[in-house]
């Protein structure tokens, strides 16, 4: 495929929530747009009506809703070849870690009606999984913090024990709580394993400097691009409402060590906390594009493009500049939409 | 030992360091120093011009200096060594 043709290209963008918590879709939508121009049609895959990215006009052409990933993988597929019929999907780039698992399972048959995908492996998913994440950082060299699983109110003791306070607490697939004493590490345990289900994690707590890389992986041990960015303003649920680019060697290296360490195949992002005597801190690896990713765009590296060339067959040479000091300011705005539009998408799955 | 190569700054005493995403705010005076530092001038020669453009004595000017080195060494913004006098 040639660089005019991805113009016409059909994508589909899951992680529309873009809110207090906000997935990528919204951010990546928006690189893409940057990097494919008007030709490229959008197709918003949502979960729940008042996903602030379904009505964003400018940004998604159609927004269908799909099953949650509870629902497995033959609801999932049953859906995409619903919305494939209507819209002939020739990509489809999922935002959210608790669905890669039914994507990359599905991978072969989408790619078998039409509709590419560019994933990491069902191994290398586990592999960097909050749970896995301390072994995996032992066995490959990495400075991971000491961590605690929790299947049980009981277990927090032993937790406390051994990492101390503060501690975080983590959920399985998002949210953590700072506990500064046992009675909230167990309240924080109990609305994680209610929400996210178990294990909770609990993770020694490591000050310092918050630093997020955004990178992509071509699957054979090396990255295509990398951008690192510190964390200026944070919300209490500890995301980056400001962030600003920065050049530092070490942190370049630390993805491509990551790269090589697992063959990394599409965009992740490395969470990192650079403590007092300089050592960075793996404190968790998301298996997709963070929600900041434009920032990766505006600063000279589209990520989420590189990502649809990548998944065409082309072979792109890795970027090895881009701006520092390029900041993102979040902001909220309220949209304003018809009672009608929420009603289609509640009623029908289709806006 | 000088002020990092990278280090950004701007006519109205803005100071970013792009390798730990620290930004600051300096007076007219920091801004007028920071440009001499980036242009290379040593210690002594930035020294002789303040005292010839400004009204201060050698040892109040040694005194601040002694602070303002102090300064950038917690900001991160110098070289590993001390800041070449000669």
């Amino acid at each position: 495929m040639t660089a005019n043709n991805y113009s016409g290209l059909c994508i589909g963008v899951t992680g529309l929530n873009a809110n207090d918590n906000p997935g990528p879709g919204v951010a990546v939508i928006r690189a893409l747009k940057e990097g494919l121009g008007t030709g490229l049609r959008i197709i918003g895959l949502s979960y729940e009506s008042l996903e602030p990215g379904i009505y964003m006009r400018d940004m998604v052409d159609k927004t269908y809703s799909i099953p949650y990933p509870t629902e497995g993988t033959a609801a999932l597929f049953e859906r995409l070849t619903y919305i494939n019929d209507k819209e002939q999907l020739n990509f489809i780039i999922p935002n959210f870690d608790a669905e890669l698992h039914n994507f990359i399972k599905l991978a072969p048959q989408l790619q078998q009606i039409g509709i590419r995908t560019f994933l990491p492996s069902i191994e290398q998913l586990m592999i960097r999984d909050k749970v896995n994440l301390y072994d995996f950082g032992q066995k490959n060299g990495f400075h991971v913090p000491a961590d605690h699983k929790l299947y049980a109110a009981g277990d927090v003791q032993k937790a406390t024990e051994e990492l101390g306070f503060p501690l975080v607490v983590k959920g399985k697939f998002y949210e953590a709580y700072i506990a500064h004493n046992k009675e909230a590490a167990i309240k924080a345990f109990n609305q994680l394993a209610t929400t996210w289900g178990y294990p909770v994690i609990a993770q020694q707590y490591i000050k310092g400097t918050e630093i997020n890389i955004a990178a992509l992986g071509d699957g054979d041990g090396n990255n295509i691009s990398i951008v690192p960015m510190r964390k200026l303003y944070i919300t209490d649920k500890g995301k980056a409402w400001a962030g600003v680019t920065i050049e530092d060697a070490a942190l370049i290296a630390l993805a491509d060590q990551f790269a090589k360490a697992t063959k990394w195949r599409g965009g992740y992002e490395l969470e990192i906390m650079r403590d007092a005597d300089d050592k960075l801190f793996i404190l968790e690896i998301n298996p997709r594009f963070p929600a900041w990713i434009y920032l990766t765009a505006a600063a000279g590296q589209n990520q989420p493009l590189a990502l649809v060339k990548m998944a065409f067959g082309e072979k792109l040479t890795r970027f090895e500049e881009y701006q520092a000091g390029k900041l993102f300011i979040r902001h909220s705005w309220d949209q304003v939409v018809d009672i009608a539009d929420f009603q289609r998408i509640s009623a029908l799955g289709e806006l | 030992m000088k002020l990092k190569k990278n280090i950004a700054t701007s006519e109205n005493g803005f100071i970013f360091n792009p390798a730990t995403g620290d930004s600051f705010s300096g007076n007219a005076m920091a801004s007028e120093i920071l440009l001499a530092m980036k242009n290379g001038d040593t210690e002594a020669q930035i020294k002789q011009q303040l005292l010839q453009k400004y009204e201060v004595s050698a040892t109040q000017l040694n005194r601040d200096w002694e602070d303002w080195i102090v300064q950038l060494k917690e900001a991160n913004l110098l070289e590993a060594a001390i800041y070449d006098s000669k």
